[in-house]
């Protein structure tokens, strides 16, 4: 077991990153988030595992930078806030387009415009309903504690690799500045180049060689036919992620009438919640979505045949509440509770909204 | 005395010239008279004679060069509109030892791009640049780009571009030359044979400074677009000379390496 270390959210990120021998971190300092670069500044990976850090000109140059790194088959990361994110979302289009792995750091806060510093959940659809052109899909993974902000940035570059496909962290102000123990693991080295070769060799711009074709990074085909067929790919891709990638964890789901399906720091909440509400002899359970997208859909609506009813608790004005319908499909009554605009609700606040869907309002 | 048959001349010691094998054989896109033909060419030419074809990584912009990828037969990676230097400078940095350039029009690079390259180049990248300027934007039809002289005409300025309606054109390579992680700012064209020979010379500085690691080096090639300014190769050539080399003249704007290399290496270290 590696060594229990106390840190905030952001630090667990840039530490993570240097631990899973990432090669590239590029980005902008953006409230609530900038401790990821400073971090990473001050550690000066570059001294020991060679990873490059590089403070750019602006998110648009982050992004961007990352298609680069991204197509040499290199491990690259980024990190921004959410009006960061807003500007990144034309490069990160390209790079699903390009179907270039990379591992991209949401810490969300509220907004619309330039909004506030405070916690947010209003990035959902952002994350999970395309937010840049065309159709195109990110693997959304939303953790709830610090150390999975240290795992899933591991876990994160893992599943990019895997599918070709940009994966993104889509965490809060909350997780980004509270501090928790984490378990670090081991520093594992960075790829070599002939690592890199056996796994990216196909794809990368490492240089051509005389035993093989040019290779390019490219999201453009002028044909529409095989835009289409490029398309087709693309979206057989994301249904066989559906299909694998699905995670989720449950809280006293078990005998539980009523669910609330949170995820990130809502979660953390509902967890108290659900504790109040047994207190109270109301049975009550969480669901919490690992990952966003692919979104857990098949358990939403196993549950629906056994609760009275589903309250999705957001900090947000209800995004994730259109997913939890689909899946329920009318079968039982759902609704939305949240605090917005940079506001955290308080586990009370989820209790009382709770009690009063179950007693007929909203 | 026999007669000389053709085979007789047609011998590998009497070759004077022949196309470089990093050219593909693929159809060229561009329109008669356009100088990213001659210009491709130069880039292939160079990378030929320096033998890194292994160690090239190119980077394509949008605009007409959008498709350069299928003509130069290296590794490529196509940027977003105006973010070719981003891609570079990463790639450059988390490859070192490999040559990498970008390609780019003036709408690319002096427009959409302009944060872009004046950053990369100001922390001295160690990259080339390859910056086309023909004035205009051709790939969407010709409208008026960052570089488009005053007066003359194009889809968006259809009366001829006034300073005070659409602003004035910029002369960038101008700006880039002050900065001072650049280490070779050129502007060369490539309209005569004496043109393209100068201008080879140049692309190749541009690469070789590369290995010895002194900075980004920015090589503009003033150009002509026919199409776009809707007159004959042959006009375009003389209007160019007319015209753009009065706005933007041909020649060195900075060479660390005339101007004291050991100083300028000191300085960026």
């Amino acid at each position: 077991m590696g060594e229990l270390k106390l840190m905030k959210g952001n630090e667990a990120i840039a530490e993570a990153a240097i631990h899973c021998g990432c090669d590239g971190y590029f980005g902008y300092p953006i409230t609530p988030q900038s401790e990821i670069m400073e971090t990473l500044m001050v550690e000066k990976p570059w001294e020991t595992t060679g990873m490059v850090v590089l403070q750019a000109e602006s998110e648009v140059a982050s992004i961007n930078m990352l298609y680069g790194g991204a197509a040499c088959g290199k491990k690259v990361m980024t990190s921004s806030s959410s009006p960061g994110i807003s500007l990144m979302l034309e490069g990160i289009s390209y790079l699903a387009g390009a179907e270039l792995p990379c591992l991209l750091v949401n810490v969300v806060r509220g907004g619309p415009g330039l909004g506030t510093i405070q916690p947010s959940q209003a990035d959902y659809y952002q994350t999970t309903k395309g937010g840049g052109h065309g159709d195109y899909q990110l693997i959304a993974l939303a953790p709830a504690s610090v150390q999975e902000m240290y795992d899933f940035v591991d876990l994160g570059f893992e599943l990019a690799f895997k599918y070709r496909n940009p994966a993104i962290i889509l965490s809060d102000g909350v997780i980004g500045q509270m501090m928790e123990k984490v378990i670090v693991s081991d520093v594992k080295p960075r790829w070599t180049d002939a690592e890199i070769q056996k796994i990216s060799g196909s794809w990368a711009t490492t240089g051509k060689t005389k035993d093989r074709a040019r290779h390019i990074a490219t999201s453009l085909d002028l044909e529409a036919e095989k835009q289409e067929i490029h398309n087709h790919k693309l979206q057989a891709k994301y249904r066989e992620i559906e299909n694998k990638e699905v995670r989720f964890e449950e809280f006293q789901t078990k005998d539980a009438e009523y669910l609330l399906v949170a995820y990130g720091s809502s979660a953390r909440i509902c967890q108290k919640a659900v504790e109040i509400c047994r207190s109270k002899g109301i049975k009550a359970g969480l669901l919490r979505p690992i990952t966003v997208w692919p979104y857990p859909t098949k358990r939403v609506a196993e549950l629906a045949h056994q609760v009275k009813g589903m309250l999705s608790v957001e900090m947000s004005a209800g995004q994730m509440v259109t997913d939890v319908r689909l899946a329920v499909s009318g079968k039982v009554p759902v609704s939305h509770f949240g605090r917005y605009g940079g506001v955290i609700p308080s586990p009370g606040e989820v209790v009382v909204a709770l009690e009063k869907f179950i007693n007929g309002g909203n | 005395m026999s007669e000389i048959q053709i085979q007789d001349i047609i011998k590998k010691e009497n070759f004077v010239y022949g196309k470089t094998k990093i050219l593909t054989d693929n159809v060229m896109h561009y329109c008669p008279g356009c100088s990213h033909g001659v210009t491709h060419k130069l880039v292939a030419e160079v990378i030929e004679e320096l033998d890194i074809q292994e160690k090239t990584i190119g980077v394509s912009p949008v605009g007409c060069s959008v498709l350069a990828y299928n003509y130069i037969d290296i590794d490529w990676q196509q940027a977003a509109h105006g973010r070719a230097p981003a891609l570079a400078t990463a790639t450059k940095r988390l490859m070192p030892d490999h040559y990498v350039f970008t390609y780019q029009g003036d709408g690319d690079l002096a427009s959409i791009g302009a944060a872009e390259i004046l950053h990369a180049c100001n922390r001295g990248e160690n990259i080339t640049v390859i910056f086309v300027n023909n004035a205009i934007y051709g790939m969407t039809g010709g409208q008026m780009a960052p570089t488009t002289l005053i007066g003359m005409p194009t889809a968006t300025s259809p009366y001829g571009r006034q300073a005070a309606l659409h602003g004035y054109p910029l002369k960038i390579t101008e700006l880039i030359a002050q900065l001072p992680g650049v280490a070779y700012v050129t502007r060369q064209s490539v309209h005569t044979p004496a043109a393209v020979r100068k201008a080879k010379k140049a692309i190749k500085k541009g690469f070789e400074n590369q290995a010895r690691k002194i900075g980004t080096s920015f090589i503009e090639i003033v150009s002509t677009c026919s199409s776009g300014w809707k007159i004959s190769p042959v006009e375009s050539n003389r209007w160019m000379e007319e015209h753009m080399f009065k706005f933007y003249p041909l020649g060195d704007l900075k060479d660390a390496e005339k101007d004291n290399e050991e100083d300028y290496r000191k300085f960026i270290e």
